[in-house]
């Protein structure tokens, strides 16, 4: 079978792995798994009533992942383009529909409740996207952007709406006296800002940030990490930050899970994961991170490109790129174990097979 | 010293727009020695990408070279004529940009855009041209060149793509090379191998490269020397271990602890305050004043460039109160 500790595709939850503390997870993911199918249009489903074998594309962008997040907590999501990061963090948020799996809010599986009591739990989670121009509606005044959903979901009577947007503003860092403006009349980080302030409006307990800070330059990005920090204190939240960006996540998580190719590869304390990163994949990101230390370094690249996840290679996905590749690589998914307290790795390598 | 490839004296680059003048370079001065690699780092809109425009002729209107000289080996390029300077570029000097699809042309297959860029440089025949486009394409790690001078653009993936941009640059063998936030849309595995090959090329051929990029840890691993930009201006250069580890400029120094890995983990960032000014009628004086720490009064002058901290490595900074070794911590 391929990869993680999960149970088999929707079988019975199993109880977490043992996280920093013991309470329920406030998030959880249980064998999450996402795949997109290309369905077959009608000639193809004629061709195979005659006899053609034509399949299915699928992808699997989330590959039986497990995932808990506990209050207060920051989890750090690092992949490649195509990994899956993504995907994981919007299957978390509630954004797309599980294809298998379980997904818990306090240790309750979501899929339970009815929809008045989902729909009251969607709030308290909620999602800051990466691009600010393609996530703020252009033809929207801030005041509308913002002060929308607490409306629609009648925590503010309209009447109410101005002020209350001008205390979401204030708590971001911007002039609410801007308010009547669109957002191209601002500034990428005031932007970035603007989706944060959309975000909290309606007081949610779970962010998930998808490369909230990638686009913007160093700078400014400092200012909104800052602010992220600020606010996860102020406000008692608990993020899912996703990022490519190593130093990043360094910086700002509590706990890192590094995913390659839809599965989860390695978890673990920042600290310790850092320090000593135990699966190989893990090792060459980490190599990569660049340290504003000036020394002229050689560039030791890590061979290849990410596959295609059309089409996976068999075994564990890393297997073409890694320099300890073994015959049992291409043929057997290592599982997600645990190798040390808080420690996860996926790799044969664990298992005391000779490097 | 090896003598410079590259002058650039008082270089102004001017947009005429109906709102204003903006000054996108203004006044930049810096020297490039063969085989040297100069990281030109700045956010968004401090002209890093304009100044590099303007070395290659390609700054389009409203947009005007209003002053300065750029001489390659002596040569003026701005006072040159079209044609000379055509007969430079892409053979002399190249330029590598950050979109490779906005470089390669999509309706063309790689070799005919490989051999094009041969034979407008040289008199060779179109099979030694391509045969000397496959060696390229395998120089900058591309596997089976043979199958991948028959594909269009569209059938490589964003690194492999800025391998051909790479391989197109060096197929004349350029003194200079320019590269324009060359990794900048790359994973960090694959930036590394890009990173990897630029190097082991820039070795191999003695080019010197002028590499924009807003990314300091790339300059801090590849560049000999570097000039930091803000709002169209040089405010420090030097050697890049000089800047890098005693900025003298206090905006070199804010960019720097802007950086989360130099910093404890969870620990606040020292943050700029404000945003980059608008480059559209700037005010007078120093244009970091207003997020400066250490402004006086006397910042509304315009501060010249003087050398501070290591001077003999030429360290230079464009500031009143240039940051001495206690104000550093």
């Amino acid at each position: 079978m391929s990869a993680a500790v999960g149970p088999p595709s929707g079988g019975v939850p199993r109880p977490a792995e043992a996280g920093p503390t013991t309470a329920a997870p406030l998030v959880e993911l249980r064998g999450a798994s996402k795949r997109f199918v290309k369905s077959l249009d009608l000639s193809a489903r004629i061709g195979n009533l005659l006899g053609a074998d034509v399949r299915e594309e699928i992808v699997h962008a989330v590959d039986r992942v497990d995932l808990h997040i506990h209050p207060g907590e920051v989890v750090g999501l690092v992949g490649e383009s195509g990994c899956g990061k993504s995907t994981l963090g919007r299957l978390a948020v509630g954004l797309l529909p599980l294809t298998e799996g379980v997904r818990c809010w306090n240790g309750v599986p979501l899929a339970e409740l009815g929809p008045e009591a989902a729909r009251r739990q969607q709030l308290k989670m909620q999602m800051i996207f990466q691009d600010p121009y393609a996530s703020l509606n252009p033809r929207m005044r801030v005041v509308d952007i913002v002060g929308e959903a607490p409306v629609a979901h009648r925590m503010i009577p309209a009447s109410t709406r101005t002020e209350y947007v001008g205390l979401q503003l204030n708590r971001v860092g911007l002039d609410p006296t801007l308010m009547r403006r669109f957002p191209h009349q601002f500034s990428g980080g005031q932007r970035a800002r603007i989706g944060i302030a959309r975000a909290l409006a309606v007081k949610p307990e779970f962010l998930v940030c998808d490369e909230s800070v990638a686009a913007l330059d160093v700078s400014i990005q400092a200012q909104v990490l800052n602010l992220f920090m600020e606010l996860k204190a102020a406000l008692n939240l608990t993020y899912l930050f996703i990022s490519h960006d190593l130093g990043v996540v360094e910086h700002i998580s509590d706990r890192v899970v590094i995913m390659y190719l839809g599965r989860v590869v390695e978890s673990g304390s920042t600290a310790e994961l850092f320090a000593a990163p135990g699966h190989p994949y893990t090792q060459a990101l980490l190599a990569e991170v660049g340290k504003v230390v000036p020394e002229k370094r050689t560039y030791v690249p890590i061979k290849g490109e990410i596959p295609s996840p059309l089409a996976p290679p068999p075994g564990c996905h890393f297997h073409p790129r890694c320099p300890h590749a073994m015959a049992r690589c291409r043929e057997v998914a290592p599982a997600l174990k645990k190798i040390a307290p808080g420690r996860y790795s996926a790799c044969h390598l664990n298992d005391g097979g000779a490097p | 010293m090896s003598p410079s490839l590259l002058e650039i004296e008082g270089l102004k680059t001017y947009f005429f727009t109906k709102a204003g003048v903006v000054r996108a370079v203004d006044d930049v001065s810096f020297t490039v020695a063969r085989g040297e690699v100069l990281g030109l780092v700045g956010e968004s809109g401090s002209g890093k990408s304009m100044t590099g425009y303007s070395i290659m002729g390609l700054i389009d209107p409203p947009g005007r070279v209003v002053a300065g000289r750029v001489r390659l080996q002596g040569r003026d390029l701005l006072t040159m004529g079209a044609e000379d300077l055509r007969q430079l570029r892409g053979n002399r000097i190249a330029m590598i940009f950050q979109d490779p699809m906005m470089t390669l042309n999509p309706v063309l297959r790689i070799d005919a855009q490989m051999i094009e860029a041969i034979l407008a440089h040289r008199k060779v025949g179109r099979t030694a041209a391509r045969e000397q486009a496959r060696a390229a394409l395998a120089k900058v790690g591309i596997p089976s060149p043979d199958e991948r001078l028959v594909a269009y653009p569209h059938q490589f993936s964003g690194g492999m793509r800025q391998r051909v941009a790479i391989a197109i640059a060096l197929l004349n063998n350029p003194d200079l090379i320019i590269a324009d936030e060359p990794t900048t849309a790359l994973d960090v595995t694959i930036q590394g191998q890009i990173l990897f090959e630029m190097q082991k090329l820039t070795r191999e051929t003695g080019a010197a490269m002028i590499w924009i990029t807003h990314d300091l840890s790339v300059i801090a691993g590849l560049a000999d020397r570097v000039c930091v930009m803000y709002a169209g201006r040089i405010v420090e250069q030097g050697g890049v271990f000089d800047v890098l580890a005693q900025p003298r400029h206090p905006y070199t120094q804010g960019l720097l602890d802007s950086v989360p890995s130099r910093s404890a983990r969870g620990a606040r960032l020292k943050q700029i305050p404000g945003m980059a000014p608008s480059v559209l009628d700037l005010p007078p004086g120093c244009a970091f004043r207003e997020r400066c720490g250490y402004a006086t009064p006397a910042c509304g002058a315009m501060p010249g460039m003087r050398p501070a901290g290591n001077v003999d490595g030429g360290q230079a900074v464009r500031c009143h109160h240039p940051l001495e070794t206690e104000a550093r911590r």
